[in-house]
């Protein structure tokens, strides 16, 4: 089965409307950055907070409210529309054909859209002060919950257009390999639907009927059980797109090729099969989880260093094919070859050093004997303001100075700032991320308003710490500005220009274009589900034959 | 289907395999010869009636026949009842604990005592402190308005 005999030939392709799927990828992107740019406020207010300035608007309510808004939309919102948005662009781009069933996607973008004013609405009214992991029985606004179940029904339908498109092109290139940056997307997709099953579960079945008083009580722990099902693959969810874009993009922006397409390939196999089963590594400090299925959990998540192990060499060496094809000879000078100049490349370069630390973070998280000093501490949030902050956030930013003047057809402005943006964004995260982590190693809890706990002499250790905190957070404050001021001038005043397309990055040694191993979707699908039915069946069901109690909602806030 | 793999990237594979051996090394010798499996205790009370459960009715410092101490507390927005607890140093330590509304944290700060208190359930831990002294226990689980008030003060006497 050769793919020049059974595919159509490209004639008879219908022509490509980049134009229409354009629209659709800087809407879902659009919303994406106004999301960030509230949320970056709210931090910017928290770093205040932080540095114990007395302004008129400080109070305890008004931080949490802060930490849940920025939580909510920068973790949810802003990374679930960035993503949707991508995930068009690059369906266009590699498959070279229309998103399948457009109108039906605008409906699943509208349909997030209309969860987002919600869940906003209720958190920005005080309605719903209850952080973005809502564990009840803090209870919310029914408003909040409902609003962020549409927000994954929306992202339900755009996988559902997306895998229609992929299932389209299949047709007509029958035994060719999917193109590698719709592979990656297509696995997110896949981790993404596994895990959204948690969540959904939570919010249809405990949160919205117990919000709205229909059910008097919910069992917290059944909650937290499923909310961290869906918890710990989120955070794939998140990182996979930012991956796809360092194999596919970055490299190729660098001037270099990808040193391997298959090893990609199985980096992104192995985290459809191993995303889902580890959840319970962030409740190794919970009581009434067995103990034995917190060490099966450990296990599977050690398993899943490996493909992050494997993306730190393949792109690494595939910029260093970049920087070698400038001329550059020696052993460590291909470094400084690099375009650090270039706003993308500089994004994903101080990305991926900022999260082989917080990789490293990970795996002291993951072992619970140093989780239980670590746990529910500051360290946590000096953790994933690497990961999800930095890798994904920066990669993200990065992308949309490449992705938006490419949509749009317009040239970037205010160049000078994004050149900059990036560099700041990776001094504050520095600042911030050390005085979390060690204030956490000191025992400083995380999401605390005030750190002087009533003038307690350890307490009056952090203080210093606390401080660089928050002028890290001043100096990511910035970056965000830069950001926000960079794409703004783009979309407002960037001069029109003639389309470039959207490109990635080629293979440094030709590989065939044939159907293999992983192109069997469905089959690493099925080996995902066993060990999430391995993972998860028997303690979901042995806490639903459990005698339990179940508790009302509070609203302490 | 065969695979083209560079030799540095077979080599950087075996590594990264290596490594993550050794971390789950670790973790089983941890599990298995030292006994540290992931902290766990499963009991059920029901949130509404904590303060007449005969499990909780009382709550402090017991010490048992063989010297060692059970400390019993309740933990509810925004305090920790009792609010000061004294226990021996050198002699294990168990902790039950259990809360009355929402969720919170139970952390004795400068150790690695650190449970979660879930309404619904018990929390129960066993540890020694070496170190005589004053701890500050805080909350560290969100909780409320209040989150960053709810302490609690732990002293560890030198055992006689």
């Amino acid at each position: 089965m050769t793919a020049a005999l059974t595919s159509k030939p490209a004639f008879l392709s219908p022509p490509v409307k980049t134009r229409r799927d354009a629209r659709l990828a800087v809407a879902n992107i659009g919303v994406a950055i106004g999301a960030f740019g509230i949320a970056a406020f709210m931090a910017l207010m928290q770093a205040l907070s932080r540095a114990n300035l007395d302004l008129p608007w400080r109070s305890a309510g008004m931080y949490y409210l802060s930490v849940t808004a920025h939580g909510v939309l920068m973790a949810l919102v802003f990374t679930t529309f960035f993503i949707m948005g991508l995930g068009v662009a690059f369906a266009n781009a590699s498959l070279e054909r229309n998103v399948s069933y457009p109108k039906l996607a605008w409906s699943g973008f509208w349909i997030a859209v209309l969860g987002t004013a919600a869940a906003a609405w209720a958190i920005l009214t005080g309605k719903a002060t209850v952080l973005y992991t809502f564990y009840p029985p803090l209870q919310a606004h029914p408003a909040f919950y409902l609003g962020l179940t549409l927000v994954v029904v929306g992202s339900w339908i755009w996988s559902l257009v997306l895998l229609a498109t992929w299932y389209a092109w299949r047709r007509d290139h029958a035994g060719r390999t999917t193109p590698l940056p719709m592979y990656g997307m297509l696995a997110t997709i896949i981790v993404w639907l596994i895990a959204t099953i948690g969540v959904a579960a939570e919010m249809l079945f405990q949160l919205i009927p117990w919000s709205l008083g229909l059910k008097e009580t919910v069992d917290p722990l059944l909650s937290r059980l499923l909310f961290w099902y869906f918890g710990h693959p989120l955070v794939y969810f998140w990182l996979l797109p930012a991956y796809t874009i360092w194999y596919t993009v970055a490299v190729k922006i660098a001037g270099g090729k990808l040193f391997s397409d298959q090893l990609a390939r199985v980096v992104f196999a192995t985290f459809i099969v191993l995303s889902a089963p580890v959840g319970m590594h962030h409740q190794f400090m919970d009581p009434g989880v067995a103990s034995g299925w917190k060490l099966l959990h450990t296990f599977l998540t050690f398993g899943i260093l490996f493909p992050s192990f494997l993306t730190a060499f393949t792109v690494t060496a595939s910029f260093e094919v970049a920087a070698r094809a400038k001329g550059a000879r020696g052993l460590f000078d291909w470094i400084f070859k690099l375009p650090w100049g270039d706003p993308t490349v500089s994004s994903v370069l101080l990305a991926m050093l900022l999260f082989a630390v917080g990789g490293f973070g990970g795996a002291i998280n993951a072992s619970f004997v140093t989780d239980s000093v670590v746990h529910n501490t500051a360290w946590i949030q000096g953790h994933f303001h690497l990961t999800v902050g930095s890798a994904v956030a920066l990669t993200f930013m990065g992308t949309a100075y490449w992705l938006i003047p490419r949509l749009t057809g317009q040239e970037l402005e205010l160049g000078l700032l994004a050149k900059v943006q990036p560099y700041l964004w990776f001094l504050g995260m520095v600042l911030f991320s050390i005085a979390n982590h060690v204030t956490g190693l000191m025992g400083m809890p995380r999401r605390i308003y005030d750190a002087t706990y009533q003038g307690s002499a350890v307490a009056e250790k952090w203080q210093a710490l606390t401080l660089t905190s928050a002028v890290g957070g001043l100096f990511l404050f910035m970056s965000a500005a830069f950001f926000l001021l960079v794409m703004l001038g783009t979309v407002l005043a960037g001069k029109r220009t003639e389309t470039r397309r959207v490109e990635f990055s080629d293979t440094l040694l030709p590989e065939s274009n044939r159907s293999s191993v992983f192109d069997r979707l469905g089959w690493w699908t099925v080996i995902a589900i066993i060990l999430v039915l391995i993972a998860y069946a028997y303690p979901v069901y042995s806490q639903l034959q459990m005698q339990t109690f179940g508790s009302p909602g509070y609203k302490p806030y | 289907m065969t695979m083209h793999v560079h030799v540095y990237e077979r080599a950087w594979m075996w590594a990264a395999g290596v490594i993550i051996v050794l971390f789950l090394g670790t973790l089983a010798y941890a599990a298995v010869a030292q006994g540290l499996r992931p902290p766990s205790h499963v009991e059920m009370i029901d949130p509404r009636t904590v303060w007449d459960d005969p499990r909780f009715a009382e709550r402090g410092e017991v010490t048992q026949a063989d010297g060692s101490v059970v400390v019993t507390a309740v933990a509810m927005t925004f305090a920790f009842q009792p609010a000061e607890i004294h226990v021996p140093a050198g002699r294990p330590v168990t902790f039950r604990l259990t809360s009355t509304d929402v969720q919170h944290g139970f952390q004795i700060v400068g150790t690695n005592a650190n449970t979660l208190v879930i309404p619904g359930y018990v929390s129960q831990f066993t540890t020694v402190f070496k170190t005589p002294g004053e701890y500050l226990i805080v909350c560290n689980e969100y909780c409320g308005t209040g989150h960053h008030m709810m302490s609690a003060k732990l002293i560890v006497e030198a055992a006689p």
